[in-house]
């Protein structure tokens, strides 16, 4: 059935089953692939999105669940304040290794400094740490969340 | 030097010839070799020379420059995180005098015969093409150079590229190299000898850290492309259900309830193909569908009997048995100095351990996954793979076509840590493209195919015996390895490690110790088994670390000390007085075992960490020190164990890998290795039952989330010059990774993990 969206901003529609997670909706109907598939069962955090302004599965989200609420995906987040300095200070420090979890990252991380803007290094673990990066880089998300927050506040 | 001159059609024709003539030459040497006549005078080749595609130099391959001054610099190795498609277009640009913020990257297809080796594993990339890739930019200064004088009429020693421009310093006259594109393309390309390097000290990018990832934005902002992303016209989507255990096969399925899925085209048979594994798709049986979600839906859906073949009796308990059975009897040496087993067996002090190393998953956080396009006899496909030229030659091999008639797109990586250097999910998107009349497909692996399906890291049991003199020294010896060869994906016969495993971190040792034996069993292989991020550096160099930490303990001597004092005075060993005829495929001479590089990360890294210092109870440090891949490493890791808990306050590690191109790669490398080196040790292992694989997904399949992570990494880099030759980058790192962390779980404790992963064995 049709299901219109607001993602980013645009309303979209999609005739897929109520059943079909976000994420799916999102890369192969959407085109919008930034969205990244990992583990299908909401365990690693790459295929985070916000939904109404929260840190969302896409992969464990039915689309049903998600009907006229507010999308952002890693497509939009730089149009809000905080994802832009987020992406900004990833940028800077250079965090990416492969870079494909990253996007995952960036949307929790934004979610995060947006309900704690100041977030100790317990605060920071405790919020990144349903995102899985195989490379390693967690020194250096650690690092830009804090650069993040810290341009933020000024 | 504009951007398709003289391309296409020498491409073809010299990748035709030279596949003609590889065969010939091939069946040539093994002739003679057969008959003796040649194998002494052939001089074994080196380094990128001993790689099937070499190395390419040519600034028109590889360096293009439009009138814009937009210089787009081709790199043709996958990047998958290592900072390959920044730091090699670095390095062009650097000797090019290029401004960085003119230069762009693209990325190669697979073509080894037009751009060198492809084959992006063994940290050999920066290794291998640091110099090609300088001569690559230099040529093409020179032409810019030669380009700019024409027009002045001055000798070409006058003027000189300067940061996207040449220069006439005579007489003040300065062109954009924007403006020299057309007369530069037109000239000839220098010879070598004709082409002058950078001093070192003049290079702008090279050896600094201040430049951003070329792809940095891209990942930031989404747009970036990995083989899971790529979207064509009228693309399928497919999964796959494979057989569960090594071998296995379909014997019949109903795929009645799969068609009724909405979304769902057809189910196609894919066949198995025999032993061994080989790069060879597992066949199976595969719903296609026009969304990957309806494409699960519908397997999820099939019926399916299976034939599990002869290795549905791998179960990972028993199989550790049969090696520790196999490591407690003598087996084949490879290295035999003195007479290790008497001395041994008439010693007053005799110390022996055995370590176990489970299977490992790579578990890129992009699982395998590849679009293909088939089109008449033509075959287009775009990958997230190491080895771009298997997989060309795989889908040739499976298709029935040319290798000329196909087309590898390289996407990034979403990690690859050796799992992508085995192509075979691009051979299955290839074929179900066929079976779809030309239709595009995509397939994409879920987690748990991942999981189970993965060219496994090996399992080991490592099994050491040493006897001690009176003052603590080991007067001998006895190493014997037990492990399931990678030689086995290929070939059924292999049954025993060969000279570039037992090379990695175990027959090589520097170790002044005058009895000295490393034995090698054998052991069968019931999966399929492959290169992980440092191989088999892994197993030995746990083991061989560990147990200098055990020997150092049963000295009483502090374990930094009594490594060094293993590893004795600075000297340059040829590798081949160790038996190790291998040495990573580099030249002995031009990269000796250097034994006071190795005592020198040793001495930094010690120095660092502040080793020796005063711990609280239930904290300690542990020390590990490793040659790899051409590089020498030393770590030394902080952990406090509290309540049976195991947290990781610090890891320092000295890397010294001779002159350093890109320093913040090299260091996001190693700290990216550190982690790895903490997930395997902590939680790393895949189990066999029926032969099927245990683990599924990461709720069973455990890596290191931040919150587990080392709360600090410090990375120290050991200044060089640029006249040493360069190690590698990717992989040694995480060597000493899973020791260092054990001898200091000793430290903090007093208990020995001899069989990883820790996982609870330090619960109370």
């Amino acid at each position: 059935m049709a299901h219109t969206l607001n993602i980013n901003g645009q309303s979209m529609t999609f005739d897929v089953p109520d059943e079909m997670p976000l994420l799916w909706a999102l890369r192969d109907i959407g085109g919008l692939t930034g969205t990244k598939f990992g583990c299908g069962m909401g365990l690693c955090g790459a295929c985070t999105v916000h939904v109404d302004g929260q840190a969302v599965r896409s992969c464990i989200t039915p689309l049903s669940a998600v009907a006229g609420k507010r999308i952002t995906t890693i497509e939009g987040v730089g149009s809000d304040e905080t994802g832009n300095v987020v992406q900004k200070a990833w940028r800077e420090l250079n965090v990416p290794q492969c870079g494909y979890c990253q996007p995952g990252q960036i949307m929790t991380a934004t979610a995060l400094l947006h309900a704690n803007p100041k977030p100790t290094d317990a605060d920071i673990d405790a919020a990144m740490a349903g995102n899985i990066c195989r490379c390693g880089t967690y020194p250096r998300i650690r690092a830009a969340i804090k650069r993040a927050a810290g341009s933020r506040g000024r | 030097m504009s951007a398709d001159m003289g391309r296409e059609g020498n491409a073809s024709i010299s990748r035709r010839t030279v596949l003609k003539g590889a065969g010939a030459l091939t069946g040539l040497v093994l002739y003679l070799r057969a008959s003796g006549a040649l194998a002494a005078e052939e001089p074994r080749k080196y380094g990128a020379d001993a790689m099937p595609g070499g190395t390419v130099d040519d600034p028109l391959v590889f360096v293009s420059l439009q009138e814009d001054g937009i210089v787009t610099v081709t790199v043709h190795r996958p990047e998958m995180g290592q900072g390959i498609r920044t730091s090699l277009a670095m390095v062009v640009a650097d000797e090019l005098e290029a401004d960085w913020a003119h230069v762009r990257v693209t990325q190669a297809p697979a073509d080894e015969a037009r751009y060198g080796s492809q084959n992006t594993d063994g940290s050999r990339s920066m290794r291998h093409f640091f110099a090609p890739m300088r001569r690559v930019g230099a040529a093409a200064r020179t032409m810019l150079e030669m380009a700019a004088a024409a027009r002045w009429k001055v000798p070409v020693s006058e003027v000189a590229a300067r940061n996207h421009e040449v220069v006439h310093q005579k007489s003040n006259q300065r062109l954009a190299f924007g403006a020299l594109a057309k007369d530069a393309a037109k000239l000839p390309v220098p010879a070598r000898s004709g082409v002058r390097l950078k001093d070192p000290k003049d290079f702008r990018y090279i050896g600094k850290s201040d430049v951003l990832l070329i792809d940095g934005a891209d990942i930031v902002d989404g747009r970036a492309q990995y083989g899971i992303d790529t979207r064509l016209d009228g693309m399928l989507y497919a999964s796959i259900a494979r057989p569960l255990v090594t071998g296995g096969k379909v014997v019949k399925y109903d795929d009645s309830a799969a068609l009724k899925v909405p979304g769902v085209v057809k189910v196609v048979q894919l066949q198995s193909s025999p032993l061994p594994a080989l790069f060879n798709p597992l066949g199976g049986v595969a719903v296609v569908a026009t969304n990957t979600w309806a494409a699960n839906k519908g397997r999820e859906a099939l019926q399916i009997e299976w034939d599990d073949g002869p290795n549905k009796v791998y179960e990972s308990e028993s199989y550790r048995k049969t090696l520790e059975a196999a490591a407690r009897k003598p087996a084949k040496a490879v290295r035999d100095d003195g007479d290790a087993v008497g001395t041994i067996a008439k010693s007053q002090r005799r110390i022996e351990a055995e370590y176990y190393l489970p299977h490992l998953a790579h578990a890129t956080m992009e699982p395998p996954a590849a679009v293909a396009r088939m089109n008449g006899s033509k075959c287009e496909a775009w990958a997230c793979v190491q080895a771009p030229q298997a997989t060309r030659e795989l889908i040739a091999e499976h298709l029935g076509l040319k290798p000329e008639d196909v087309t590898v797109h390289i996407t990034l990586l979403g990690g690859g840590f050796g799992r992508k250097s085995k192509p075979d999910y691009v051979a299955e998107a290839a074929l179900l493209s066929k079976a779809m009349d030309g239709k595009p497909v995509k397939v994409t692996w879920t987690r748990e195919d991942d999981v189970r399906h993965d060219y496994y890291h090996t399992v080991s049991v490592e099994h050491l015996e040493a006897a001690l003199d009176d003052s603590g020294k080991p007067t001998a010896w006895l190493h014997r390895t037990t492990a399931p060869t990678i030689g086995a994906t290929f070939s059924l016969k292999a049954k025993s490690q060969s000279p570039d495993e037992f090379g990695q971190s175990a027959v090589g040792l520097p170790f002044e110790i005058p009895n000295f034996r490393l034995e090698v069993a054998e052991a069968d292989a019931h999966t399929r088994i492959g290169w992980f991020r440092s191989v088999s550096n892994i197993p030995h160099a746990f083991a061989v670390q560990c147990f200098v930490a055990e020997l150092a303990a049963a000295a009483k001597r502090d374990p930094k000390d009594y490594l060094l004092e293993l590893i004795g005075p600075a000297r340059r060993v040829d590798p081949r007085k160790l038996s190790d005829g291998w040495n990573y495929d580099e030249s002995p001479e031009r990269y000796p075992v250097d034994t006071g590089r190795f005592r020198n990360v040793i001495e930094a890294v010690a120095r660092e960490a502040q080793w020796g210092r005063q711990l609280p109870k239930g904290r300690g440090l542990g020390i590990a020190a490793t040659y790899s891949f051409m590089t020498y490493a030393a770590a030394i890791i902080e952990v406090a164990v509290e309540n049976g808990m195991l947290s990781i306050p610090r890891i320092d590690i000295a890397i010294d890998c001779g002159p350093q191109v890109n320093p913040d790669r090299i260091r996001s490398q190693v700290e990216g290795a550190c982690i790895m080196g903490v997930s395997l040790a902590n939680s790393g292992e895949i189990t066999f039952k029926n032969g099927r694989v245990v683990q599924s997904n990461f709720h069973d399949y455990m890596v290191t989330r931040i919150n587990e992570s080392p709360r600090e990494i410090h990375v120290h880099l050991v200044p060089s010059t640029f006249d040493v030759p360069l190690g590698g980058v990717g992989e040694p790192g995480l060597p000493p990774i899973a020791p260092a962390l054990c001898n200091a779980i000793f430290a903090a404790t007093g208990k020995r993990i001899r069989r990883l992963p820790i996982r609870d064995q330090l619960a109370v």
